[in-house]
């Protein structure tokens, strides 16, 4: 199954090798991974995605939470948190597939144009996973050239 | 407030920490360390190699329970280290290791010794610190010992790099430390030690599965009591040997791969496990699949990822053992178990842990004479194979803190450079390593450490002239195909005790056993008594890996 885990810790060298550690140890691939600061700049939160049997994430997750510099672990198993990612898309540019680019682009409150080139289009796009998935399913077949993502974050719903 | 150079700031955090001894050796990227150290109130062992320093710490930790600490140069003497802080790691040792590192300038540059230390080191530490401003290092001193000591203690490395051991600044100490991601829990939830309480007053057929987390926790008295109220018989695993007396009649001994048929059957017929800072490891519970399938299980712990990690649990309890033990004692009921009780008896009786007597020296009958003269009193530590599983069952351990033995990671050449630490620590108790003449030979140049400083320590040398338990798996499990196990080549240990200043006695027969024992303890000197057994003496009882605790193999059937 897949999990998105919000990890609460110390913004400081270091931090992110004893976490990566702790999946690449088991032959874990982290599909994602975004870091920033929190509100508090001695703080960062990550979000990691990762897919992997429930037991054994469940132990990741304790040994998480044993690192020094780890201040919260949550695991959003269960639940449907808030995520968003953000990506950037270039795309090839020709005369017959302008509109319907734009079309795409139009038509998805998540997409808009971030710079245009002789030959390419590049396009942002903020949203949850399975709009990003459509709008990309879209862009595809027009010649999707290069695609750079930040990896999902996430928090969860409500005053939590 | 004065002003202090960085290295002198390390010694007086040490001072305060009540660091009495260091092990370790110098070099280049820590020399202003060492400046320091030549007049500070700190007794600094010299050892001939860094893993012997790391060991020595770690024996000095087991022996005390204080925090052991080891010291070295940046690069291979860091990275020599490393064996002795993984060793310290899989087994929960409070140490902490001090490294020189190249200066800040040339971190990451390839440097003359340089290694990533914290880099190599993050997987077998709890935490480790880059020292990278010299404003830092007292609270970094400070916060180290606290997370050595506390919670579920493990290593902790400080990597210092030589310009901020010279860099000048205010010193100032903290008292305490605050640390917002480290918080442990110390007291088991209330709601969950009642639950406890009842499904023990229900269980019929009980056993208490105790580890290391016993004697770390420093709760042998409680467990003592928690079996006075219930009855309830004890198997411990190889780390919590002496954390309850064998000579109890509710003691099951060792119980796993090489633990007695009794306490084997007892885990496996039970009904339910009271699991004390154990963590049901691979060579204890053999089979998961097939593992005391009948048995519900209430798991304390002070490590939450230590619980459900391999066995699902019915009741945990996050907390410190001797903290949940006293409070579970207060309100416990004794469960009616007296047929249980004889079942265990009858076991005892007919599959009593023994060996065959033929007039040859065998190892068994070597390390029941040591328990004999020594009366059990001596700290015995242990290398790693067919020495440490006769040491832990053919000695009786009565008291915590006697058995030091690398359990986790098995680390061969332990032994000795653990009863070294051991002897520093703990002066007037008797310390034997029991040793193999393989894993010996992995430290042996320690001989030169103990002589010079005279530590009298005891090696008591299995000698088969083989890597003799992996020799029991190829006899057992290759049909006897010996691939590279004969030590073919051993050097005369007594002629290399001798060459270092040491006394060597040979001992070849049954009879010249006790007179030589009694021969080492007289003399006040580190002696090695090298005993010629039988070369294919194999540990019984075994399960075979991967097989259930059930399936055990005799050496007599």
């Amino acid at each position: 199954m897949k999990h998105i885990i919000n990890v609460l810790v110390e913004n400081k060298p270091g931090v992110l090798a004893r976490i990566s550690g702790l999946f690449s140890a088991r032959g874990f691939n982290i599909e994602s991974l975004a870091v920033g600061e929190t509100e508090n700049p001695d703080t960062s939160r990550m979000t990691l995605v990762v897919e992997g049997d429930d037991r054994i994430l469940e132990q990741v997750t304790k040994q998480l939470h044993k690192l020094i510099d780890v201040i919260k672990v949550a695991d959003f198993v269960g639940e449907k948190p808030i995520t968003r990612e953000l990506l950037l898309v270039k795309v090839s540019l020709t005369k017959g597939t302008k509109p319907q680019i734009l079309q795409i682009v139009n038509s998805f409150p998540e997409a808009r144009i971030a710079d245009v080139g002789e030959k390419t289009i590049t396009i942002e796009i903020v949203g949850e996973e399975d709009r990003i998935k459509t709008i990309l399913d879209l862009l595809r077949p027009l010649g999707l050239k290069t695609l750079s993502r930040t990896g999902r974050i996430a928090l969860p719903r409500g005053s939590k | 407030m004065a002003k202090m150079i960085g290295a002198k700031i390390l010694v007086e955090s040490l001072i305060r920490e009540k660091v009495e001894v260091i092990f370790g050796i110098s070099g280049g990227a820590i020399l202003p360390v060492f400046d320091v150290l030549y007049d500070a109130p700190i007794r600094f062992i010299l050892t001939r190699h860094e893993q012997g320093a790391a060991h020595m710490a770690d024996g000095y930790a087991r022996a005390t329970g204080r925090v052991g600490v080891c010291m070295a140069t940046s690069g291979p003497g860091a990275t020599n280290l490393t064996t002795g802080i993984a060793t310290a790691h899989m087994d929960s040792i409070p140490i902490v290791a001090i490294t020189g590192q190249v200066p800040t300038y040339l971190v990451g540059n390839d440097a003359f010794q340089e290694a990533d230390v914290t880099g190599i080191t993050r997987p077998i530490t709890k935490h480790n610190f880059l020292v990278k401003d010299v404003k830092d290092l007292a609270r970094t001193v400070k916060e180290a010992f606290h997370i050595a000591s506390t919670g579920r203690p493990g290593p902790v490395l400080i990597d210092l790099p030589k310009d901020v051991q010279i860099k000048e600044t205010e010193a100032e100490f903290p008292r305490e430390v605050e640390i917002r991601g480290y918080k442990p829990t110390y007291f088991g939830h209330p709601g969950q030690i009642k639950k406890a309480v009842q499904m023990i007053s229900k269980a019929t057929r009980p056993v208490i599965y105790a580890g290391g987390g016993v004697i770390i926790s420093g709760a042998s008295k409680e467990l003592i009591q928690l079996v006075e109220k219930t009855s309830i018989p004890v198997a411990t695993t190889l780390m919590a040997l002496g954390a309850f007396p064998e000579n109890s009649p509710l003691s099951l001994g060792m119980l796993g791969m090489h633990g007695t048929e009794y306490a084997n059957y007892a885990i496996m017929d039970c009904d339910l496990i009271i699991a004390i800072g154990a963590r049901f490891d691979d060579r204890v519970t053999g089979s998961l699949d097939k593992f005391a399938p009948e048995a519900k299980i209430i798991h304390i712990d002070i490590d939450p990822s230590a619980i459900a990690k391999n066995v699902q649990v019915d009741i945990p309890i996050v907390g410190d053992v001797k903290n949940v033990l006293r409070e579970l004692n207060k309100i416990v009921k004794k469960p009616a178990i007296s047929g249980w009780l004889k079942q265990i008896g009858e076991w005892k009786k007919n599959h009593p842990l023994t060996y065959k007597r033929n007039g040859k020296l065998k190892p068994q009958y070597v390390v029941e004479k040591i328990y004999e003269v020594t009366k059990g009193e001596a700290i015995i530590a242990t290398e790693v194979g067919q020495n440490q599983m006769w040491a832990a069952q053919y000695y009786q351990y009565t008291k915590p803190r006697t058995f030091l033995s690398s359990g986790g990671l098995g680390t061969m050449g332990y032994g000795f450079p653990a009863s070294i630490g051991a002897k520093v620590g703990c002066p007037d108790r008797m310390v034997f390593d029991i040793a193999g003449d393989g894993s010996f030979q992995m430290n042996i140049q320690e001989l030169a450490t103990c002589v010079h400083n005279k530590i009298p320590v005891k090696v008591a040398i299995m000698n088969n002239g083989y890597l003799g338990l992996v020799r029991q798996w190829q006899e057992l499990f290759y049909k006897k195909r010996y691939s590279a196990v004969s030590l073919a080549g051993n050097p005369d240990f007594v002629k290399v005790a001798e060459a270092y200043g040491a006394v060597g006695i040979k001992v070849e027969k049954e009879e010249e056993v006790v007179p030589a024992l009694k021969k080492a303890i007289s003399i006040d000197k580190p002696v090695v008594l090298d005993f010629l057994i039988e070369p294919e003496e194999n540990v019984f009882p075994m399960v075979p890996a991967g097989a259930p605790l059930t399936e055990m193999l005799r050496g007599l059937a």
